[in-house]
């Protein structure tokens, strides 16, 4: 419904609405400064209006170049995260940041083409007037030179007689134009979704050329070959008067010869604070990366899991963050992001790696051939980053629904909630847990089922068993399995966890769970936190609204949509 | 980055060169700029370069992603047999289709990126890759129906042992599964 779309996405559309007005607020502002700008006049009878639409995307870049590094200073993020701000509704703008600048690099991107084809453009009509091909006001201002008492307009010069590509390969503006266009085609093709899933080395290392594009950026206006007439000059030179009487300039007293300047290079302006940042950032990196990391615990875990618990000094985490971690050993500059599976109680944050990839795999055969005891490779940690789902704490009625590897962040929530609930923190209202774990197989999640089982031991003796009920839904099994299954129905524990609920075979079905909830509960609010597919969510969504009862005594179910 | 079939992005590298120029053979051709051949050239050598690059190739280590509609494309470009499929051939031919663009500025910069392509499937090449048409599973490529299911069932369903089918009369609430008939002590 309306009201539930804005508090979810209002914000968004609305930070986009505003960037895309100063975008469409920039290109329409420079158009008409360059189109209908009297100083122009001269230099538009040669471009027409090729000079504008090079211009007006121009701006648009300028203000997109300035945002683009914004939304990677994740540990400026960070900071603004943990200050005054941020209600949690920003705080969750804040998680979209990555989004944030695929879509400038978007708007980058297209305004560089348009960009590029007006100077085409340009260069093209330029370098006609220099042939003498155009009307007798073009050639004039064309055969103005540099010299003591002229000033140029068309910048081709005369000699060597030239074609545009030797111009544009021997000015500044062309020579940065072409390499920054380059270098930012290389990172586009190699941020493709196909690449960077699949071969994240080849995208991270190719977006560094963004150091060129910056540095290219930055010089591009230097030549100033974008003229405009000086209409100081002393006596004025009136372009009304004087465009049609060009055999006579220099030679009376109303049509002095024109002067004409270049523009001023901006673009510096715009992305020298952002550059500073990013610095910063980088900086910051580097420095956290220096701080001593230590290893508590080592555990390889079935299936190609290994837990690394860690301890580093003043870092503080709340449930549901990620790091990153980086191991010079394996790889001098890539970071890799890991939920943690520890909660804030403990003195250690603890991450679940398992085996998915080039960097995983070496760090878990690392680990695996540690002498016992040993201390772990050097190991650099950023973070903790990402919102945190302290929401959770707020209901009294809680539905945890974790898919997949969706259920790595509800470690750290369960453990956190056990943990308020022994020592009574006031901040945990709830009083019931309903957990939902589907996977395909539970290979690689053992850790997991271990983590449940304790979680079961210890509610059964405080005659807790009640607080938290879990339901495992194995959505892939085999013949092996249903075998084991037919064979030890009998017994207490499941055969497949351990554990001493049953695990159900098939995915669950969502009436049957939500009837179930509202009759245990028939008057709690009850919070439901997904953390798997989309299609998931849509569907849970759905059955929050169905089974919410508009009677503010009864049962209301609130689904939250958590980005982990 | 032992991984990494370079195939993959020279394709997305080569694909984005030819829209490149494409674009800039149109503006030549658009705005009748000197050398307005080598645009026309562009144009046509844009559209070649597309209709090859387009249908992605099948990937030696994980699931391919076509892009949409590809498959009428991945049939033409499969006719073409060694010629498409050696990244070789590629290399070349994208070296050589780019050099005329390099005569006229509007085409210079797909040139450069064409010619960038052309290096990335030469590395691609000297690492053994070579180019897999994805293509939608046909019907032979499913299992055949065994014959055994045709027939009805010749040995009775696996039951857990006799001691543990024996039902509990003094605990019928805990009999791990209903019965829709009631249940009788001493049915053995």
């Amino acid at each position: 419904n309306m009201g539930n779309w804005i508090i979810n996405h209002g914000l968004t559309s609305f930070i986009l609405v505003v960037w895309m007005g100063i975008n469409i607020f920039l290109f329409v502002w420079f158009y008409f400064f360059y189109d209908l700008g009297d100083q122009f006049f001269y230099t538009r009878h040669i471009l027409g209006s090729a000079l504008a639409w090079a211009r007006a995307p121009a701006a648009v870049l300028n203000f997109n170049c300035l945002l683009i590094l914004l939304p990677v200073c994740r540990n400026l993020l960070s900071l603004l995260r943990g200050s005054f701000c941020c209600g949690r509704t920003m705080r969750k703008q804040l998680d979209k940041n990555l989004s944030f600048h695929k879509l400038v690099a978007y708007m980058i991107g297209l305004m560089t083409a348009v960009h590029m084809i007006a100077h085409l453009l340009n260069v093209e009509w330029y370098n006609n007037s220099r042939q003498g091909v155009y009307d007798k006001l073009s050639t004039a201002l064309s055969n103005l030179e540099d010299s003591d008492n002229t000033t140029y307009l068309n910048p081709i010069p005369f000699f060597p007689t030239t074609i545009p590509t030797y111009f544009v390969f021997t000015t500044i503006a062309g020579l940065t134009g072409v390499i920054i266009t380059l270098c930012l085609i290389l990172i586009i093709t190699s941020s493709m979704e196909v690449i960077r899933r699949s071969y994240f080395e080849v995208f991270w290392y190719t977006h560094h050329l963004f150091v060129i594009f910056f540095a290219g950026l930055v010089f591009h206006g230097a030549g100033r070959i974008v003229r405009s007439q000086n209409m100081d000059t002393i006596p004025p030179h009136n372009f009304t008067f004087c465009k049609d009487r060009s055999d006579d300039w220099g030679r009376i007293p109303e049509c002095p010869i024109p002067q004409f300047r270049g523009g001023f290079p901006q673009t510096w302006m715009w992305v020298i604070g952002p550059m500073v940042l990013y610095l910063c950032e980088r900086l910051l990196r580097f420095i956290r990366y220096m701080q001593a990391v230590r290893y508590r615990k080592i555990v390889m875990r079935p299936s190609k899991v290994l837990e690394l618990q860690l301890v580093k000094n003043g870092f503080t985490m709340e449930v549901g963050q990620y790091v990153f971690l980086n191991c010079p050993a394996i790889s001098q500059l890539e970071w890799h992001p890991f939920t943690m599976t520890s909660a804030p109680e403990e003195d250690f944050f603890s991450v679940h790696i398992r085996s998915a990839g080039d960097w995983t795999n070496k760090l878990i055969s690392i680990m695996e051939q540690l002498p016992e005891g040993a201390q772990g490779p050097k190991m650099g940690v950023d973070g903790p980053f990402g919102t945190a789902s302290e929401d959770v704490f707020d209901y009294e009625v809680a539905m945890l629904v974790g898919a997949g590897i969706g259920v790595t962040p509800f470690a750290s929530i369960l453990k956190s909630i056990w943990y308020k609930f022994k020592e009574s923190n006031p901040k945990l209202r709830t009083r019931k847990i309903y957990f939902y774990w589907l996977c395909r197989e539970t290979h690689a999640f053992e850790w997991f089922a271990d983590l449940l089982q304790v979680l079961e031991k210890e509610m059964d003796e405080r005659g807790m068993g009640d607080f938290l009920t879990y339901n495992l839904y194995l959505t892939g099994w085999d013949q092996n399995l249903t075998n084991a299954v037919t064979v030890r129905f009998d017994e207490d524990t499941d055969v497949v966890t351990g554990l001493k609920q049953k695990t159900h075979y098939g995915r669950p079905i969502w009436d049957k769970e939500f009837e179930k909830v509202r009759k245990e509960n028939p008057t709690s609010v009850v919070g439901t936190f997904l953390c798997g597919p989309e299609a998931l969510a849509k569907v849970l969504e759905k059955k929050c609204a169905k089974y919410s009862d508009v009677d503010p005594r009864k049962t209301k179910f609130y689904f939250n949509k958590e980005n982990f | 980055m032992g991984k990494i079939e370079w195939a993959m992005w020279a394709n997305e590298q080569a694909l984005a060169s030819g829209l490149i120029l494409l674009t800039g053979g149109i503006v030549g051709v658009a705005g009748q700029f000197r050398g307005w051949q080598f645009a026309a050239y562009g144009v046509a050598a844009g559209v070649f370069v597309c209709l090859l690059e387009y249908p992605r190739g099948k990937r030696s280590k994980g699931t391919s992603v076509a892009r949409t509609g590809q498959y009428c494309f991945t049939v033409c470009v499969k006719a073409f047999g060694p010629l498409t499929r050696n990244y070789y051939v590629r290399a070349f031919l994208h070296a050589a289709i780019c050099v005329p663009g390099g005569f006229m500025l509007a085409t210079v910069l797909g040139c450069v990126c064409l010619g960038i392509a052309s290096l990335i499937y030469l590395a691609a090449a000297i690492r053994g890759e070579h180019w897999e048409p994805i293509l939608p599973r046909t019907e032979t490529q499913r299992k055949p129906v065994p014959p055994s299911i045709k027939n009805p069932p010749s040995n009775p369903p696996p039951r857990p042992p006799p001691e543990m089918r024996r039902k509990r009369v003094d605990d019928l609430e805990g009999a791990a599964y209903d019965n829709p008939i009631p249940v009788t002590a001493n049915e053995y």
